[in-house]
């Protein structure tokens, strides 16, 4: 039994999250496997994709349950973030309701891109161990349409046409829109961070 | 720069792969060896790459699919965001390319050969991992689209105008496009900033400019005048010419919003 699972909701892209933990020592198991994933020490909910294909998959797979029962620290990334939230605009989705707001699309206007593509400032709003270590001109990647708004579970905010919700926490669940595992030594604090929050390290 | 958004205008070295080697030529002939995949990719991420595409010149010409083993041993390595070009023509070559560890795959030659494409990998993936490669020449007074671009004697006229190409690729369900203006790749004599601006013009995609990366002013001028959200650029990177840490302290100059990467040095 691995420390640390990632939770496969059958998406792409799971291997960078997996290389980025090896660089810190910590190898990851990723799995769909309920037993598995509740006996881990702590937990990554990845997730690209649309927002309703991904709760689609987690009910398939019986985990939308799960997800809230668990205990341990659990860290979604980029759209595993947007399903920790009430509900999503995108195929007007009811998400896991984790943490309480719901995602919205980010409005184009003139010279902001949609998708929000590439390295944005971090703005850190309280403290919180998996922020305390960031530099205060703190870079991050992302890549989203979709957004959670600012409220009182955020940790830190990005700013593309309006400012949002980069990172949040409610108990045991973090959530980061950005990824850790693109963010270069910004993502590397974070993940090294929530490593030693679940005592995987 | 728009004052609503802190987002960084990105700077993007492009690696050609041949044969799992880094290459360059000169309006995409005559290529010669620069480095070994992996060495590269980190160089760059040291000094602050903010992403990297490497590209396949020969797979899409030749027919061939992206050797997964170089994508994974990249992924391994760097913790940047990389994007894979060339040879990926179906789901699930895009999908072993994912898998293997880029954040995007890139379409050109296949895009054009089936449209359809665009959207199956968008439903598939996402429209975050799908970028659109067009090569586009000059002719009159219009551009217009060529296909098979990675060997001179392949490459073809598609019929296709560039602007046309653009809006559809983002109907279809792009989430970036990068325009290469053939006239001006080699050349550094400065990116084709009418033709980027009047892309940009179509489309809320972010634009990534290639072809014609000569000086620090081009990257300022194209990031000023045409709007674009990334520069690409090869050359000029791999001969050391341009060293990206400085690149960025003019651009911030300019009040051009970059990353700055001296934290990133490990």
């Amino acid at each position: 039994m691995s420390a640390l699972a990632i939770i496969d909701g059958g998406g792409a892209n799971l291997g960078s999250v997996r290389y980025a933990l090896q660089r810190l020592g910590t190898e990851a198991t990723v799995t769909a496997d309920a037993a598995e994933i509740r006996r881990a020490q702590c937990i990554i909910l990845p997730g690209v994709g649309a927002a309703d294909v991904a709760m689609a998959r987690l009910r398939r797979l019986r985990l939308d349950r799960l997800l809230t029962e668990l205990r341990q620290p659990i860290l979604g990334i980029c759209l595993g973030m947007q399903l920790l939230y009430e509900h999503s605009e995108e195929g007007d989705t009811a998400c896991l309701g984790l943490i309480p707001g719901k995602v919205t699309r980010l409005q184009p206007a003139a010279g902001l891109s949609i998708p929000h593509m590439g390295w944005n400032r971090v703005h850190v709003h309280r403290q919180d161990p998996l922020a305390d270590d960031l530099p205060a001109n703190a870079y991050a990647y992302f890549v989203h349409s979709y957004c959670a708004p600012v409220n009182r579970h955020t940790m830190a905010s990005s700013l593309h046409g309006r400012s949002f919700a980069c990172m949040a926490r409610a108990g045991n669940y973090w959530a980061a829109q950005f990824h850790p595992e693109r963010s270069a030594d910004t993502g590397r604090r974070i993940l090294d961070a929530f490593l030693r929050v679940g005592s995987c390290v | 720069m728009n004052a609503a958004s802190q987002l960084c205008r990105r700077i993007i070295p492009c690696l050609d792969v041949r044969d799992g080697q880094v290459v360059k030529g000169v309006r995409f002939r005559d290529h010669r060896i620069v480095g070994d995949i992996v060495e590269l990719a980190l160089r760059y991420r040291d000094q602050g790459a903010d992403e990297l595409v490497f590209y396949d010149i020969t797979a899409s010409v030749e027919k061939r699919s992206v050797d997964v083993r170089w994508v994974d041993r990249i992924a391994r390595e760097i913790d940047i965001p990389f994007c894979v070009a060339g040879g990926i023509r179906d789901v699930d070559t895009a999908r072993q390319v994912l898998n293997a560890g880029a954040d995007k795959v890139s379409i050109n030659s296949p895009a054009l050969e089936r449209p359809a494409l665009i959207t199956e990998l968008k439903d598939g993936f996402g429209q975050q991992c799908v970028v659109v490669g067009i090569d586009s020449v000059r002719v009159a007074d219009d551009w217009w689209v060529r296909q098979y671009t990675g060997d001179p004697a392949a490459m073809q006229e598609t019929g296709r105008r560039t602007l046309d190409w653009v809006a559809e690729a983002s109907a279809r369900g792009a989430g970036e496009i990068v325009l290469n203006c053939m006239d001006s790749d080699g050349d550094k004599g400065g990116y084709d900033l009418s033709q980027l601006r009047a892309a940009k013009a179509l489309t809320d995609l972010p634009l990534i400019a290639s072809g014609g990366a000569g000086a620090a002013a081009h990257f300022a001028e194209v990031f000023l005048d045409a709007g674009v959200d990334g520069a690409l650029a090869a050359s000029v990177f791999h001969s050391g010419e341009i060293a990206i840490p400085d690149l960025k302290r003019q651009l911030a100059g300019q009040n051009i919003e970059v990353r700055h990467a001296t934290d990133n040095i490990r």
